[in-house]
């Protein structure tokens, strides 16, 4: 095996759960490489609009060994894409170790709490627990927007359903889902001074880890942060800032005003449009935001968000210098009885073809 | 601008133009004097639940939530949710979050302080923030809330307090 692998974060098969330690609540790789102190690096993948598993192998491979966890997004920005569970439940077959996102917009209570225990039982082990952005943005306006459960209710549920073994109802669970949770929070966005005492509510429902919106404006996220040391939450949550490059200045200024909840300061717009090249720029302005993120006290790790330019993860990524020579999991082809693989590679070059 | 209805809203019941929000506003503004207000009239309550008890909840369910819909409508904007967490929310009604959220902002509320999903209406807990700093119990916005029970929607939720907390049992 790679020296730079660390054994223990890889069971026999790398699509089986870990063995369960002490003060750990799930059996997957993300909980134990942050509770490990390791700079965590997790991403965001682009999920297909196609009921094809290769499609999905083919968007996970450009993460190998660059990602501790991929994020399968559900539905965001209000748009249909294939859902989230089959995402996760297709990335844990070949090893990648996936977070499970549950928008409330589209579920209620029943839905979700089943695709929980669904979810876990096809070898997910994180999820993350979020309200989802409103019906109107996506593409389909016109559909009925659910919000049952609003996040943090949602995570209190998924506690009792893990910490308990009871549904919402009270209902018993036979056997109750491993998971580890996660929430979401926007430091760069109003009303400034609660979004501390929201992380603090978040967190008192359950919340493990936070993964954040887009960071492109530091000095905000460093004010959010002293609060956030303030009341110690650091220590009760592992917070993972979401960072993503710009493809240009025009992508900024689109996304600034249609995107929901993402902040760009003017300064970054500018610097973009004096660029000669612009998309070299907004890669290396993501770079230099991974480095001054990394030195925040209480910031466990990124967590890129590259839409549409998922192939530059890897190479930020190890610009940034933030794993330090760690290597997250990737297939190591030299094992024997590793046919999975082989069928991976046949695939990925068939999907290439197509 | 494209409209769309907030989920808890009856269906074909437009969202309210601006000048509307004025007097939920003033509310908000008048957090402090509101909430003692509210405490003294839940004391009230209390206090007239048994012979509350003695005519009959269920008999009174009706009129007395009539009454309420109309003086909370007015003053919150009320959508008669049954479970009243005004006093947690600085007096600013979260059934008017087009997510219903319960438990403070979602992550799309604009730089302004707007909503994500209505440009034009402030995001209902930013000026639940700015209420709850003006209540002497204002840290009850940190409480986290249960999921909302969809049963109790229409009712009125002073009788559910008036009975809770008067141990005056039995279903409304
Ligand atoms: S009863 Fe429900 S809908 Fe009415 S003001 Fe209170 S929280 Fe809002």
């Amino acid at each position: 095996m790679n020296p730079r692998l660390h054994p223990e974060d890889f069971g026999e098969n790398p699509w089986d759960p870990l063995p369960a330690l002490p003060g750990h609540t799930s059996r997957g790789r993300l909980e134990r490489v942050l509770r490990r102190g390791e700079f965590a690096v997790t991403a965001e993948l682009n999920p297909p609009d196609s009921a094809l598993a290769e499609d999905v192998y083919k968007r996970a491979a450009v993460f190998e060994g660059w990602v501790d966890a991929i994020n399968a997004t559900d539905g965001s920005g209000a748009n249909c894409h294939m859902s989230s569970i089959a995402i996760c439940a297709l990335l844990t077959r070949i090893g990648f170790s996936p977070v499970l996102q549950i928008s409330c917009r589209d579920t209620n209570r029943i839905g979700i709490q089943g695709n929980v225990l669904g979810a876990s039982a096809l070898g997910v082990n994180n999820v993350l627990c979020l309200t989802g952005d409103g019906v109107q943005s996506g593409d389909h306006p016109e559909a009925k927007p659910v919000f049952d459960l609003d996040s943090t209710s949602l995570l209190a549920t998924i506690r009792r359903m893990r910490d308990e073994a009871k549904f919402l109802s009270g209902r018993k669970i036979t056997t109750p889902p491993p998971v580890f949770m996660g929430a979401a929070e926007n430091p760069f966005a109003p009303p400034y001074d609660f979004r501390p005492l929201r992380l603090a509510k978040k967190v008192r429902a359950g919340a493990q880890f936070i993964q954040t919106q887009y960071c492109f404006d530091v000095p905000l996220l460093e004010r959010f942060m002293a609060r956030v040391r303030d009341m110690e939450l650091e220590k009760h949550c592992f917070i993972l800032v979401g960072v993503g490059p710009l493809a240009s200045a025009k992508t900024a200024r689109w996304m600034r005003s249609n995107v929901a909840g993402v902040h760009i300061p003017d300064a970054i717009i500018e610097r973009l449009e004096k660029a000669k090249d612009q998309k070299a720029e907004g890669k290396r302005i993501c770079v230099e935001i991974i480095q001054q993120v990394r030195e925040i006290a209480g910031v466990a790790g990124v967590h890129v968000m590259a839409y549409r330019q998922e192939e530059y993860v890897a190479e930020m990524v190890h610009e940034s210098g933030v794993l330090k020579g760690r290597q997250p999991w990737r297939r190591d082809l030299t094992r024997p009885g590793f046919d999975l693989d082989q069928r991976l590679t046949e695939n990925l070059a068939r999907a290439g073809e197509g | 601008m494209l409209r769309v209805p907030a989920a808890f809203e009856p269906p074909g019941k437009p969202p309210r133009p601006r000048d509307r929000f004025a007097l939920r506003f003033w509310s908000i503004r008048h957090a402090g004097g509101l909430a003692r207000f509210y405490a003294a009239f839940e004391r009230a309550l209390v206090a007239a639940a048994p012979l509350a008890a003695r005519l009959g909840w269920t008999r009174l369910e009706r009129p007395v939530a009539a009454v309420e819909r109309t003086v909370k409508g007015a003053l919150f904007d009320c959508r008669m949710c049954g479970q009243c967490v005004l006093s947690s929310t600085g007096m600013s009604c979260p059934m008017n979050c087009p997510k219903n959220l319960r438990n403070g902002p979602c992550g799309g509320v604009r730089g302004d302080g707007n909503c994500e999903v209505y440009p034009e209406m402030p995001c209902v807990w930013v000026k639940a923030w700015e209420g709850s700093r003006l209540m002497a119990e204002g840290d009850r916005i940190g409480d986290v809330q249960p999921p909302i029970d969809h049963r109790l929607k229409g009712r009125s939720s002073w009788l559910a307090v008036a009975q809770e907390k008067s141990g005056t049992g039995g279903a409304a």
